[in-house]
């Protein structure tokens, strides 16, 4: 065990764990913010340089502090050692230029990105990035590429963070995409435009922190936050089957995995829950899903009717406060009265 | 009996002579009404006379196009969500090969509309257009016989290229100044040549 101090918080963690991982488990503001890391996929991180922080003692035997500011989640924690994320200026001066890097040769064409309201880059952007950009050239451009008839790429709003790429790699069988190219030119694709037939293909849009690749059945269809996202299940022979289903009406318009408060993956879907199951018909529907209160999405999302059903069942079976009950199929359903 | 030691007795009074002759108040009430012919009517004769309004008076919407002609609007959503009212609906397509000059972006508002009985002509939705695509005039909404009239589809919205409608009175200095740079993507047109810098393979 290893016992570290991030923003003057203490714990004890086991040995290896990454920083970014330790304040993970510490939670809250302190936790750095992360464009390439995914907690699914292995030897994801590295790439992207938002989650860095300043170790200001390297551990207790070498007290010394790291000499320059290192990634969070590529560096294991030493016993005594002391980081600092948010207490540290510097730190927030230079993710705010990362996100200027970023930002750099990224097209900021949000009004027309189907991924805009639900997308890492805004968010980063918005809460750690600066009002102007000092670049002054002419941005990369790149020719369209088709992938297939589910996923659109979109080149120029790749930031090369290598998540789809792992995806591929550890998820599916035999990759048929990769990052051709070297350096400023290096850009994602399929080798000579191979069809993506995978059955676990569709994951690598919804491990895409930008819009770069999005579903080409959802594309421009609605706007992110005018669909009510809802939790459901199936029984599905390929996969765990627990999806998120995003409503508009009555109509299901798309289906991806369910995301953690960090935007990771929980479960893999595959291909046949997330493009041919679209009718509410196909799931078992668990409520909605939980949405942060500082997300566009939530605006108009009553999750609270959830917590309101069970105060009324409570209140109905006159059982005491935080009894819990379950909510089965239908517990969205006005006219449902069980 | 009483709640509170505040009530007080209402009697009614016996009229006096003159009071009961009416006449005295129909003559007083008479007079007044006789003494505002003479005065300065505030009322205008609209459409042949035309108030004058404030440089940013908030009046019917209009749809910009751009200066080549393209459609400005973009679907993005933006002034749906900022409106408090809930009077913008929009649903939006993907812009096909040969229509460049109709759309500027590749995904257009396909239906636009404006519940106009719903607006309460606050420009938030101008405020939230991140293209420059929305902006309120000094245009008085029509008034119409049924609802259905004033829901206002894009047929009514988007501005006409021989009568364009001059909305530079909305706009700052400083974002009029910033249209004239072209280096950036939002102020180019499709016409505007875009040298490529990267070459794919």
């Amino acid at each position: 065990m290893a016992k570290v101090t991030i923003d003057g918080i203490t714990i004890e963690v086991p040995d290896g764990t990454t920083i970014l991982n330790a304040a993970r488990m510490i939670g809250g503001d302190i936790v750095p913010p992360t464009m390439c890391y995914h907690s699914k996929l292995k030897t994801s991180g590295g790439y992207c340089r938002t989650c860095l922080v300043k170790v200001s003692k390297g551990s207790e035997k070498d007290p010394r502090p790291m000499p320059k500011p290192v990634a969070s989640c590529r560096t294991n924690v030493m016993d005594g050692m002391e980081v600092e994320n948010l207490l540290s200026p510097e730190i927030l001066e230079a993710r705010a230029g990362v996100v200027e890097f970023l930002l750099a040769n990224h097209p900021l064409d949000c009004p027309v990105c189907d991924q805009a309201g639900e997308c890492d880059l805004q968010n980063l952007a918005y809460e750690n990035g600066k009002v102007a950009t000092r670049y002054e050239f002419q941005k990369r451009e790149f020719e369209k590429i088709d992938i297939g008839d589910k996923i659109q790429l979109h080149m120029t709003r790749c930031i090369l963070c290598y998540r789809c790429v792992k995806t591929a790699d550890q998820i599916t069988d035999g990759r048929v995409h990769g990052v051709l190219n070297r350096g400023d030119v290096s850009e994602i694709s399929t080798y000579i435009q191979n069809a993506i037939d995978n059955d676990f293909s569709g994951n690598m849009i919804d491990v895409c922190p930008v819009g770069a690749l999005t579903d080409k059945t959802f594309r421009f269809k609605s706007r992110v936050w005018y669909t009510k996202p809802v939790d459901a299940h199936r029984d599905c022979p390929k996969c765990s089957g627990k999806v998120r289903l995003w409503y508009k009406g009555e109509e299901v318009l798309r289906v991806t995995g369910r995301k953690d408060q960090y935007g990771e993956v929980q479960d893999w879907i595959c291909n046949d829950c997330r493009y041919e199951k679209k009718n509410t018909s196909d799931w078992v529907i668990e409520g909605p899903s939980h949405v942060l209160r500082d997300s566009v999405i939530s605006a108009n999302h009553y999750e609270s009717l959830k917590a309101l059903k069970a105060t009324i069942d409570r209140q109905r079976k006159g059982l005491p406060h935080g009894h819990k009950t379950t909510l089965g199929h239908g517990a969205l359903d006005p006219n449902n009265t069980h | 009996m009483a709640l509170t030691n505040r009530s007080k007795q209402v009697a009614v009074r016996e009229l006096t002579f003159m009071e009961r002759l009416y006449l005295p108040a129909i003559i007083k009430g008479m007079m007044i009404t006789l003494s505002h012919i003479f005065k300065r009517t505030p009322t205008v004769k609209y459409p042949d006379q035309i108030r004058e309004m404030a440089p940013v008076y908030r009046g019917q919407h209009v749809l910009k196009r751009d200066e080549a002609g393209a459609e400005r609007c973009t679907a993005c959503g933006l002034c749906a969500v900022a409106c408090p009212a809930e009077a913008i609906t929009m649903e939006s397509a993907e812009r096909k090969k040969g229509e460049e000059n109709l759309y500027r972006e590749e995904k257009y508002a396909r239906i636009y509309e404006i519940n106009m009985l719903r607006c309460i002509f606050c420009g938030l939705c101008e405020e939230a257009c991140p293209k420059e695509a929305i902006f309120l005039t000094d245009r008085i909404v029509p008034s119409s016989f049924t609802r259905g009239e004033e829901i206002f589809g894009k047929d009514l919205l988007v501005e006409a290229m021989n009568e364009r409608i001059d909305v530079s009175k909305r706009q700052r200095p400083e974002v009029l100044e910033f249209k004239k740079d072209k280096r950036h993507l939002h102020n180019l047109t499709y016409q505007d040549a875009r040298p490529k810098t990267t070459a794919h393979h």
